[in-house]
């Protein structure tokens, strides 16, 4: 198919000529064939998707086409009505008879109907909707004409369940439209062949794959600020007059961080320092829905001059004219900093301006690696996440809600995403009879059967209760415990105090509120809040007259390092990069490092130990993200413990982990009592882990979310909404009994294998220990080393030996008799 | 990862023992509370026990909602090892026993043999409760509506008092958080005053409710809690609780 006339001359009444990746994609959907894109944002990617589907349609008599032409699924709700909005454009101005609609959470019931009697030609819509449609019933005939599946922003999707949830979704959409063909958008990734493979069916070759023009180089720098970085922290607040004058000189700039606390932070300071009084504003994932989209407004009007956001504003449209992305602190992997930076000026040929702040003085060498990174185009995304238990058992419930199925031929299909294509008919078994009755060795539910087994093999849904339960409680993403956060009025009446409450203002994290006391003031939404307690319906506040808040914001990043990065980083550390010029400051800084204790080559683990402070500390350098050491804290302080040496602490940074003990560990160590390579042998992988996971906090929390992906726990009852805190005590005691009792139960295995791959970080530790073997440089040293500074800034409030309580609630009650009593 | 479950002896989800220094007392009479939620009255040879919402597990079966069959079993084998360790001449349920009026029809066989040899082993009282006003009577022991012990009443709902009246009483699954180097810890526990001691729930499945909360008010002036840890158990004054 070549490009008709009436869109040659669309193109060229814009001035523009078709781009040679959109006529390639064209070539692959003419043929029938999938394909993926993979190119830069700026680079017509989404006209790239559509133009195959709107010459199609247009080529169609109307009387011929049935159903939905094409499906549009993009991660975000605001993302698929905007591009709706934005494809208006070609349609009306080409006069296309093509009807594009959308359908999303927030689509009325009654627009849902009139889709279902007169779909349109295009469905812009999420991965969840798709889901939706195909576990209902009455909806299957809109798809039976489906022509071409569209994903975008592919890259984003296949990293989370909720793009394993989706290929299974698509795998039930292939079924029931066998023609239908998929076009993947995708940014840069790091494995792009994954992705090829992830698209299409198991049993098909991977998807051929068109590269779009790359873009210009970036521009990116490293603040070189005149005042003194920071020896730790992540507020970076020494540099907010600089970014302030950045702000001032560029036309509108996206100040990116990390975390929620941290673009509060910055937002406040950037005010105190706004003596222009620009318009600055704030977009975070936790402001109230309608803030967020005026924000959004503004920008797309050109009214702002800065935006502080996370990483909310990382995906997606176009808000405007950015000319500058300032990333304050290190951005963590190279894919996710190009991706922010790609946020700024939307035209390919002109490099998109950046620029680093980092916090501390670690950060300084990670934002040396990360612009390296950048300028080479390295990429470090994630690899696809596949078959996921809990995720299979929904899909199941959601198939048994549009009809009766057959096992065999359901396990063919699942097996036909590129997801599931290793799945094993015994584990398929297991989670069909977990989805009918809960898969327990006591056969207690039989009676009460979710899925009913028909005489020729068919499973029937049980009651039709059941789908309206699978509809109020399907998708994957669950909430942490959010509480709203009201503005309230205090009226004092008769010497009385009555509080009552206001506007949202947005949510907080349950944990944190929890924390406060009437009285305490903390900055959210921009302002100082004085907290004035809890309702039923959520936290109140009022705005309080201070200054500064009494509770501090907390938190780093929640992103860990990449490896990749942390390779680099390591490289500029050991200063024979070759690329990276270290500022003055951070110099001497390694400078006096490499007096006093030593620097360690790229391939080498440092390992310091030193007396502070009436402890002995053990400090090491392995740079490999604070999930993978918080892990490794945890195991080696259970080895110190079991050697005799009284660990009494730990503190696990991006970085580095600190150890604390009673005992003298240089000493240790010097008289052969402890040897390194033993301690931080790969073995501790094994029954160690093993024993301190099932016992986690983090254990039960992953275990609580693939309850509920599951549809162990009902998110929601019809009627009746359930607060996350009765789910969160309930599936702590379940996961208790459960283990006690059937530890080989189907979901307990689920939250195992999230627990290794994300929480733990188990793989990234494993390569480590791997790495440092005979690797390992000791260095005992009279006082704390240079390098070491930074992590024992961050000793705080935060560090607790181990998850029991007990330690602290008899520091806490001085009572330690009870202790001391036990024999054991 | 391999997940590679360890064959475990089957026991109790919750750690058993007496505790070795705490005594909550009232009305000149001592008790040990015990890790697994238990209450023993040394002088009397008493076991108390409060709200196990047995077959809690099954009750929403019916809805689709398949939480795993086991709590019934783990409630049990939990009461066993207090049994066994404290050997007592008197066991008495605070009420709550049973989590619904249907739940003899859901026991299975095996913990409905456990349940009857416990009784047969002990003199046992029921006390009925909110969930069980009328709990089975095949299984022995005595249904009774409040027991009284010397200058105590035991009875499921606290109720007022007058100065000279003593209680130990069930049905709200008191829990308690405090605040140590910036956490926030909370656990079941037992909340007392000079005349009045409330029990944490015994049951496996059973959720816990704040001492702060609404449910409390007016029953203390002054109290203390004794949270139980995972190895033992912390008292803790009115003052510190969060």
């Amino acid at each position: 198919m070549s490009l008709p006339q009436r869109f040659i001359d669309w193109f060229a009444s814009r001035g523009w000529a078709p781009r040679a990746h959109q006529l390639a994609v064209l070539e692959h959907a003419s043929a029938r064939e999938s394909v993926l894109l993979i190119s830069p944002t700026g680079g017509g990617k989404t006209l790239a998707g559509f133009l195959p589907s709107l010459i199609e349609i247009t080529g169609q008599i109307k009387a011929e086409r049935s159903g939905i032409h094409t499906l549009y699924i993009s991660p975000l709700k605001a993302l698929a009505v905007d591009i709706a909005r934005n494809l208006e454009t070609p349609v009306n101005e080409m006069q296309l008879p093509v009807a594009i609609e959308t359908r999303t959470g927030d689509t009325p019931h009654s627009k849902r109907l009139r889709q279902r009697q007169k779909p349109p030609d295009i469905l812009i819509t999420t991965p969840e909707q798709v889901s939706l449609l195909v576990a209902d019933p009455h909806a299957a005939h809109m798809l039976k004409g489906l022509r071409t599946v569209i994903l975008d922003e592919l890259h984003s999707l296949v990293t989370s369940k909720r793009g394993v949830l989706l290929s299974l979704a698509l795998s039930r959409v292939q079924a029931m439209a066998p023609e239908a063909i998929r076009i993947g958008l995708s940014a840069t990734v790091a494995d792009p062949d994954a992705l090829r493979a992830w698209l299409v069916p198991s049993h098909m070759k991977p998807a051929p794959l068109v590269m779009g023009q790359p873009g210009a180089r970036p521009n990116i720098r490293i603040l070189s600020s005149v005042e003194r970085v920071p020896w730790a922290g992540h507020s970076a607040l020494y540099a907010v007059p600089e970014v302030y004058a950045e702000i001032r000189r560029a036309r509108m700039t996206l100040v990116f961080v990390n975390t929620r606390s941290q673009a509060e932070v910055i937002f406040a300071a950037l005010w105190d320092a706004n003596d222009d009084h620009l318009p600055i504003a704030l977009h975070h994932g936790s402001l109230d829905v309608a803030q967020r989209r005026k924000v959004e407004a503004a920008m797309g009007e050109g009214k702002l001059r800065a935006v502080v956001c996370t990483s909310t504003l990382e995906l997606g449209i176009d808000w405007g004219d950015v000319d500058l992305v300032v990333h304050i602190g290190a951005p963590k992997g190279s894919s996710r900093l190009l991706q922010r930076i790609g946020r700024s000026n939307h035209k390919l040929d002109l490099p998109s301006e950046a620029l680093l702040v980092p916090s501390n003085r670690f950060e300084v060498l990670e934002c040396e690696a990360a612009i390296h990174a950048a300028t080479i185009n390295a990429q470090d995304t994630e690899y696809p996440v596949v078959m996921k238990l809990d995720v299979l058992a929904q899909h199941i419930l959601g198939r048994a809600c549009a009809g009766p199925f057959h096992p065999d031929e359901l396990f063919g299909e699942i097996t036909s995403a590129w997801t599931y294509r290793n799945l094993t008919r015994a584990d398929f078994d297991k989670v069909v009879d977990y989805v009918a009755t809960g898969g327990y060795a006591l056969k207690a539910y039989e009676r009460y059967a979710k899925l009913k087994r028909q005489p020729d093999g068919m499973l029937r849904l049980a009651h039709p209760r059941l789908a309206l339960a699978y509809r109020l409680n399907m998708g994957t993403i669950v909430e942490d415990n959010m509480v709203k956060v009201r503005l309230a009025k205090v009226r004092r009446a008769q010497g009385r105090r009555t509080v009552t409450g206001g506007r949202v203002l947005g949510e907080l994290d349950e944990w944190f509120l929890a924390y406060l006391r009437v009285g305490d003031t903390f900055l959210f939404t921009g302002q100082v809040l004085r907290f004035e307690g809890l309702d039923e319906f959520g936290a109140l506040a009022t705005r309080s007259a201070d200054s500064e808040p009494k509770i501090p914001a907390f938190g780093g990043s929640k992103f860990p390092l990449s490896s990749y990065l942390s390779s680099l980083v390591r490289q500029v550390l050991a200063g024979n990069s070759g690329w990276s010029k270290l500022p003055p400051q951070v110099d001497q800084w390694l400078a006096i490092q490499r007096f006093k204790s030593m620097v360690p080559q790229p391939d080498q683990m440092l390992v310091e130990t030193f007396p502070r402070a009436g402890r002995y500390y053990m400090v090491f350098y392995p740079f490999e993200g604070r999930l993978a050491h918080h892990t490794l804290g945890m195991l080696l302080t259970r080895r110190l413990e079991r050697l005799g040496l009284q660990p009494t602490g730990f503190m696990a940074s991006e970085y580095a982990v600190a150890i604390w003990a009673l005992r003298d560990m240089s000493l240790a160590i010097g008289s052969g009592r402890l040897s390194l390579p033993h301690l931080f042998h790969e073995d501790m992988l094994g029954d160690d882990l093993e024993e301190w996971l099932a016992e986690s906090a983090m254990m039960k929390r992953t275990f609580r979310n693939a309850a509920i992906i599951a549809g162990l726990i009902e998110r929601r009852q019809p009627g009746k909404e359930k607060t996350p805190r009765q789910m969160t005590v309930n599936t702590d005691l379940i996961y208790d009994v459960l283990r006690s009792h059937q530890p080989d139960h189907i979901l307990l295995r689920a939250a195992w294998d999230d627990a290794a791959e994300g929480l733990i970080d188990a793989h990234r530790l494993a390569v480590l220990l791997r790495r440092i073997r005979g690797q390992i440089m000791h260095r005992a040293l009279d006082t704390a080393s240079p390098l070491s500074v930074p992590v024992l800034l961050d000793i705080s409030r935060e560090s607790v030996y181990g998850e029991g309580h007990d330690a602290l609630l008899a520091e806490a009650a001085d009572d330690l008799i009870d202790e001391a009593m036990r024999l054991v | 990862m391999p997940f590679s479950p360890k064959p475990r002896m089957i026991s109790s989800t919750r750690p058993c023992g007496l505790s070795r220094s705490q005594r909550i007392a009232i009305a000149g009479m001592d008790f040990i509370p015990d890790l697994s939620g238990a209450l023993f009255a040394p002088e009397l040879r008493t076991l108390l026990v409060a709200d196990l919402h047995l077959e809690k597990g099954t009750s929403l079966a019916r809805r689709g909602v398949y939480i795993p069959p086991y709590d019934t079993r783990a409630s049990l084998l939990q009461l066993q090892s207090v049994l066994s360790a404290t050997k007592p001449e008197r066991l008495v349920f605070l009420g709550d026993s049973f989590h619904d009026g249907d739940a003899r029809q859901r026991i299975g066989e095996e913990d409905l043999a456990m349940l009857r040899s416990i009784t047969s082993d002990v003199e046992t009282l029921w006390i009925t409760g909110n969930h069980d006003p009328s709990p089975p009577e095949d299984i022995g022991g005595r249904v009774i509506s409040e027991v009284t012990m010397g200058a105590i009443t035991l009875r499921h709902q606290p109720k007022a008092l007058s100065p000279s009246d003593f209680e130990i009483a069930g049905h709200l699954h008191p829990a308690a958080a405090i605040h140590a180097r910036g956490h926030r810890i909370r656990c079941r526990c037992f909340i007392a005053s000079h005349n009045r001691i409330i029990m944490p729930a015994f049951g496996s499945y059973t959720g816990a409710l704040s001492v702060t909360s609404q449910a409390f008010d007016g029953l203390f002036d002054d109290y203390n809690v004794w949270m139980i840890g995972t190895k033992a158990i912390h008292r803790f004054p009115a003052s510190q609780v969060r």
